[in-house]
């Protein structure tokens, strides 16, 4: 849907408009940085100071292991459990660890609800602060100056980028994550998932929606209810 | 430092333009420089907040140019240089000319889980009462450190209110500076919006910040 509003009237490929600078034709620029880093590495594997294979243990960590459903998990466990929604609301810390997440860029969780009155958006104005343990790495839009500049002063303004309009009333909440401290939106159940499993719910979370730039989905208009198990014989 | 980092409140960027099924890292040398950075913070040169300061300290005009991970390579290089862990002579010519200097470890592939596990929390023991309380009205400074800081400027000088008490956390300004972690009590502080953007701001937002003690006065 932003396809065309927006393309080459700018630093498209350079500029943190867009933050990154690959698959739009700047063939010379990508393979510039690609033989910087490549330089890079084999000075610090020569100088002892990096493995290589850690740098890979590193990489597939992210790319294959920590990402949203990590947190599609908690979100989906705190939706089904109103004693781990209570837990997770008074320490996040302490449950998103129940389970199993934890570490790097989730030291020190904060988790925020959304209800039918107040909606959470966290931003990092300052650099690209992000709970790494529940969402993985940030997307490029996350890091960006639109979303950055933009999200502390005119938040509904940001939502409409995402195409999420909230009713004018509703009372925005914007965490700026300028410590160490890291933010989960919590966000609405959506309605129709009665009597839905932790699985079938965790479906339903976007990333965007524990980031607070979008709202879960709604459950497909045609979806069965979930089948009871058959009696047994 | 007032740098083109601290880009709350700026204009002129355009859309947020979210990428449908974006991957995680958009070319390989992407992947490669956030594992290099990692790898060579677990080496133990430097905090997070020198990393971060790193990154700061680029020229607004080529902090605002370059992609990100663009950015933590540049950040990466000026650690290192300082250091002499890796020079620039040594850079340009893609081959180390100098002796390695002596890092704290080296991260191996078998510490990766454990290392990430453990992270890198920043709470530490008070070391002195807490000044202010949940609900308590306070000021943030009107400061303008050259050095690093976390204190946003679209709320330096505007009132809010305590609203969580987070105990006692590593000190950014200091730990950046190579003074020590000298742990201070942080605070979310919540602004409406009106007070930090006018009174033609949306009075239904309100905006957060955590801020530590030294960045705070009664109001």
């Amino acid at each position: 849907m932003h396809d065309n509003d927006h393309d080459h009237d700018d630093d498209h490929n350079h500029g943190y408009g867009h933050g990154h600078d690959d698959g739009h034709g700047h063939g010379s620029h990508l393979s510039e940085m690609d033989l910087r880093v490549r330089a890079l590495e084999s000075i610090l594997v020569e100088k002892g100071y990096v493995d290589p294979k850690a740098l890979d243990a590193l990489i597939e960590t992210y790319e294959t292991k920590v990402g949203p459903h990590n947190g599609a998990g908690v979100v989906a466990r705190a939706w089904s459990d109103p004693a781990y929604k209570e837990r997770l609301l008074q320490d996040a810390t302490a449950a998103i660890a129940e389970l199993g997440f934890m570490g790097r860029q989730g030291e020190h969780m904060v988790a925020v609800e959304n209800t039918d009155r107040v909606h959470n958006i966290v931003v990092c104005t300052l650099c690209s602060c992000y709970p790494w343990s529940v969402l993985g790495l940030p997307p490029v839009w996350y890091k960006s100056a639109p979303y950055r500049s933009r999200a502390v002063m005119d938040p509904r303004s940001v939502l409409a980028d995402f195409g999420v309009t909230l009713p004018a009333d509703k009372e925005i909440k914007v965490w700026d994550s300028t410590a160490e401290i890291r933010y989960l939106v919590l966000p609405e159940r959506p309605a129709g998932t009665e009597g839905w499993s932790e699985e079938r719910l965790a479906c339903l979370v976007t990333r965007d929606s524990m980031i607070g730039t979008g709202l879960a989905q709604s459950p497909p208009p045609e979806s069965p209810p979930p089948e009871s198990p058959p009696e047994a014989a | 430092m007032n740098g083109a980092q601290d880009m709350g409140g700026m204009m002129g960027f355009g859309p947020v333009v979210p990428e449908k099924d974006e991957p995680v890292f958009h070319a390989a040398w992407e992947a490669r420089a956030f594992a290099l950075t990692l790898a060579m913070g677990a080496a133990g040169g430097w905090n997070i907040d020198q990393s971060r300061a790193a990154r700061e300290s680029l020229h607004p005009a080529l902090y605002l140019a370059k992609s990100y991970y663009e950015i933590w390579i540049a950040g990466l290089e000026k650690l290192m240089a300082e250091r002499g862990l890796a020079t620039a002579d040594e850079i340009a010519a893609g081959k180390a000319q100098h002796p390695p200097k002596p890092v704290a470890r080296m991260l191996t592939p078998e510490n990766v889980p454990a290392t990430l596990r453990k992270g890198g929390p920043s709470q530490r023991p008070a070391t002195a009462p807490q000044l202010f309380q949940v609900g308590q009205r306070v000021r943030a400074r009107n400061m303008h450190p050259a050095g690093h800081t976390r204190l946003p400027r679209y709320v330096r000088g505007h009132v809010g209110s305590i609203a969580h008490v987070h105990g006692a956390h590593v000190f950014p300004d200091a730990n950046a500076a190579g003074l020590g972690e000298a742990p201070q009590w942080l605070y979310t502080v919540r602004f409406a919006a009106p007070e930090l953007w006018g009174e033609a701001a949306d009075p239904t937002v309100s905006v957060s910040v955590d801020a530590w003690e030294s960045y705070l006065e009664a109001a």
